[in-house]
C-alpha cells in the first residue's frame, strides 16, 4: 500500500509544480490516496448507516405497511399526513415549545454567561461546575428525576408549593402543566450549556472595549446593549440554530416524562414518529412523518441561516 | 487576574448580590441531582415522604437487590460499560482518522463529502430508525453490541471536533516529516496523534457520554432484556404498571453518578471539547 503511493508520489514529482497554495496543503503532492484512506472508515459507514437508511426511508414512505404486508400507495401517506389531526397536534405541541421554551432558556443562558464572566462574581468554577452538572446528565436519568420530582400527589416540588400556601399542580396529568414540565426539564438541562457557548464567547471580547465604553460614559445596559450582544453574535445564531433543530427533533423527554400524554399534549412529532412505527409498525407512515420533519427543518434551517446573512 | 483598582473595589455590594442571586439559580440547578443521590438511599415509602428527606437513608443496599429481581442489572451495567468503552475506542478511530483527512489534506471532493457529512445535523435521527430496524433485523444484529455500535460510529460531532483541533497543527510540521521520508500513516501516529492528547480526551469524553445516556437507538436495537444497556431498562421498568421507585431512582442513580464524577475529574478538557465542536472559530 504506501509503496504504490510513493511510487505515485515519485511520479508527480516530476510533473509541472502545481499551484502554490494547493501544492503545500498536500505536503508537495507526496500522497494523493492518503486524505480518501483517512476518511474511509468514517465515510463507508455513513453511507450504510445514514444515507441507505435515508434513501430507504423514502421508499418506504410510499408504500403502505400493514403487518407483513406492503402496498404501493404513491403519496398516500403524505396525504393521510394532511388530514392527520394527531399530526397537527404534535406539530403544535413541537413549536409551542420552540417559541416558549428556546427563547426563555436561552435568555436564561444569556444572563447566565454575563454573571459567570463577570469581574464581580466569586467562586467562578464552583458555578462553572454546578450549572455545567445538568449537561452530563443522560436525557433517561433526568426525565425520571424529574418525573418523581413532579409528582402529583407526592413529588417534592408539590410538597414546596404547599410551604408556601400554592395548591398543589398536577404536573404531569394535566395537558397544560404537563407542557411546563417537559418545558421545565428542558430548560434545565439544556441552559448550562448554551451558558458555556456564550461564556466562551464573552471572553474573547477585549476589556479595552468596556473600559472606552465606560470611559465615554456608557452605562451598564448600554455596554450590554452595544458591546457584549454584537460580540456574541455568532454564538447565539449558533445556539439558536442547535436548540431549533434539536427541539424539532424532541423525543427522550416527553416520552420518558408523559409518555406524550396526558391527551396528546406532549406528543411531539418525534414521539409521534416513534409510536406509529414502533407501536403500531406502520413504517411507511412513520417514513412520511419522518420526511415531513426533514422538509420543516430544513425550511428553518435556510430561514435562519438566510436570517444570518442579511444581518452582515 | 486580579482587579483591584478603585472601581472594582466599589463594587462590593454588587459583589455580594450577584454571587447571592447565582448562589440561588445554582440551589435549583444542583437540587434535583442531590435529591436523587438521597433518594437512591430510601424505600419506596421514604422517597416520597413530607417533608423530603435530606439525609441518605440505609436502603440502597436493598433497593440494589430489588432492582436486580426486576431486571439483571449487573448485566445491564456490564452492557453498558461495555458498548460505551467500546463505542469510544471504535468511534474515537473513525473520528480520528476522518478528522485529519478532512483537516490536513486537499482532495477532490472534499467540499462535498464534508457537506454530505453536515447532512446528518440536519436529518433528525429518527427518519433512519425505522429503516435502520429493518436493516438489523435482515442482518440478524438485533440485541446485538455492533447493532448499536456500528450505527454511530461516524459521528459528524466528532469528526468536526477533530478537524477543528487538527486544524492548529502547522502544515510546516507534517512538512518537515515528509521531507525525511516519513510515509502519511506515520506521519499521522508520530507526529500528528503525540500532539493531539487534549482533543483526544475530549473526544473521549464526548463519546463515553454519548454512548452511555443513549436512548432512543438502542431502545429500538436492544428487543431482549439480558442485552439492555442502563437508559432502556430504566425506561422498560418505568412502562411496568407498578413502578418502585427505590429501585427505579437507585438505577438513575446508577446511570448518573459515574458521569458526574467523570466530568468532575475531566471537566477541563471536556468543556473545552465542547466549545471546539460547537463554535467556529
Amino acid at each position: 500500500m504506501s509503496l504504490a503511493v510513493r511510487e505515485r508520489a515519485k511520479e508527480r514529482g516530476k510533473r509541472p509544480a502545481r499551484p502554490a497554495g494547493t501544492a503545500r496543503r498536500t505536503g508537495g503532492g507526496t500522497a494523493r490516496l492518503a486524505p480518501y484512506l483517512f476518511i474511509l472508515p468514517a465515510l463507508a459507514l455513513f453511507a450504510a448507516f445514514r444515507l441507505y437508511p435515508i434513501g430507504w426511508s423514502f421508499v418506504l414512505s410510499l408504500y403502505h405497511t400493514e403487518g407483513m404486508t406492503q402496498t404501493w400507495t404513491g403519496l398516500g401517506n403524505y396525504q393521510r399526513l394532511i388530514h392527520d389531526p394527531l399530526f397537527w397536534k404534535a406539530l403544535g405541541n413541537t413549536g409551542l415549545i420552540l417559541v416558549v421554551q428556546v427563547p426563555v432558556m436561552l435568555c436564561l443562558a444569556l444572563g447566565l454567561s454575563v454573571a459567570l464572566n463577570s469581574a464581580l462574581l466569586r467562586w467562578k468554577p464552583l458555578f462553572r461546575l454546578g450549572f455545567f452538572l445538568p449537561v452530563v446528565t443522560g436525557l433517561v436519568t433526568y426525565g425520571l428525576m424529574m418525573g418523581a420530582l413532579l409528582n402529583q400527589d407526592s413529588g417534592a416540588v408539590n410538597w414546596l408549593l404547599s410551604l408556601v400556601g400554592l395548591p398543589e399542580v398536577h404536573w404531569l396529568t394535566d395537558p397544560f402543566w404537563a407542557k411546563v414540565s417537559v418545558m421545565l426539564a428542558l430548560t434545565w438541562h439544556y441552559t448550562g450549556y448554551n451558558a458555556v457557548i456564550y461564556l466562551a464567547r464573552l471572553q474573547g471580547i477585549p476589556d479595552e472595549h468596556y473600559e472606552a465604553a465606560a470611559v465615554d460614559g456608557a452605562g451598564a445596559w448600554r455596554r450590554f446593549w452595544h458591546i457584549t450582544l454584537p460580540g456574541l453574535r455568532p454564538a447565539l445564531l449558533l445556539t439558536v440554530v442547535l436548540s431549533t433543530i434539536g427541539t424539532l427533533q424532541l423525543f427522550d423527554e416527553p416520552f420518558i416524562m408523559t409518555g406524550g400524554g396526558p391527551d396528546n399534549a406532549t406528543t411531539t412529532i418525534g414521539v409521534y414518529l416513534y409510536q406509529t412505527g414502533f407501536r403500531y409498525f406502520d413504517f411507511g407512515y412513520a417514513s412520511a412523518i419522518g420526511y415531513a420533519l426533514v422538509l420543516i427543518i430544513s425550511v428553518f434551517g435556510l430561514i435562519q441561516v438566510k436570517l444570518a446573512k442579511e444581518e452582515d | 487576574m486580579a482587579r483591584t483598582g478603585p472601581a472594582f473595589r466599589a463594587g462590593k455590594r454588587g459583589q455580594v448580590l450577584l454571587t447571592g442571586l447565582l448562589l440561588v439559580l445554582l440551589a435549583f440547578t444542583v437540587a434535583p441531582l442531590y435529591w436523587l443521590l438521597i433518594a437512591a438511599t430510601h424505600n419506596q415509602h421514604d422517597i416520597f415522604g413530607r417533608p423530603p428527606h435530606l439525609l441518605p437513608g440505609g436502603e440502597l443496599g436493598a433497593n440494589l437487590a430489588h432492582l436486580q429481581t426486576s431486571v439483571d442489572f449487573g448485566q445491564v451495567v456490564l452492557n453498558s460499560v461495555l458498548m460505551a468503552t467500546s463505542y469510544t475506542v471504535l468511534g474515537g478511530i473513525v473520528c480520528t482518522l476522518a478528522g485529519y483527512g478532512f483537516a490536513k489534506y486537499r482532495f477532490r471532493g472534499r467540499g462535498f463529502l464534508f457537506s454530505v457529512l453536515l447532512l446528518a445535523l440536519v436529518v433528525p435521527t429518527q427518519l433512519t430508525i425505522v429503516p435502520l430496524f429493518k436493516l438489523m433485523v435482515n442482518l440478524g444484529w438485533l440485541n446485538s453490541y455492533q447493532a448499536v455500535l456500528l450505527p454511530n460510529l461516524a459521528l459528524p460531532f466528532g469528526i468536526f471536533l477533530m478537524r477543528q483541533s487538527m486544524r492548529a497543527l502547522p502544515d510546516e510540521l507534517l512538512q518537515a516529516g515528509r521531507i525525511d521520508g516519513c510515509g502519511e500513516l506515520r506521519l499521522f501516529f508520530r507526529v500528528a496523534l503525540p500532539t493531539m492528547k487534549p482533543a483526544l480526551a475530549a473526544l473521549a469524553m464526548f463519546l463515553f457520554l454519548f454512548q452511555w445516556n443513549d436512548f432512543l437507538w438502542p431502545l429500538v436495537a436492544l428487543r431482549d432484556p439480558s442485552s439492555y444497556t442502563i437508559p432502556v431498562a430504566l425506561a422498560a421498568l418505568t412502562g411496568s404498571s407498578d413502578v418502585d421507585y427505590g429501585q427505579l431512582l437507585t438505577g438513575t442513580a446508577v446511570a448518573a453518578v459515574p458521569m458526574a464524577v467523570l466530568f468532575l475529574f475531566l471537566q477541563k478538557h471536556f468543556v473545552s471539547g465542547m466549545l471546539a465542536g460547537a463554535v467556529k472559530q
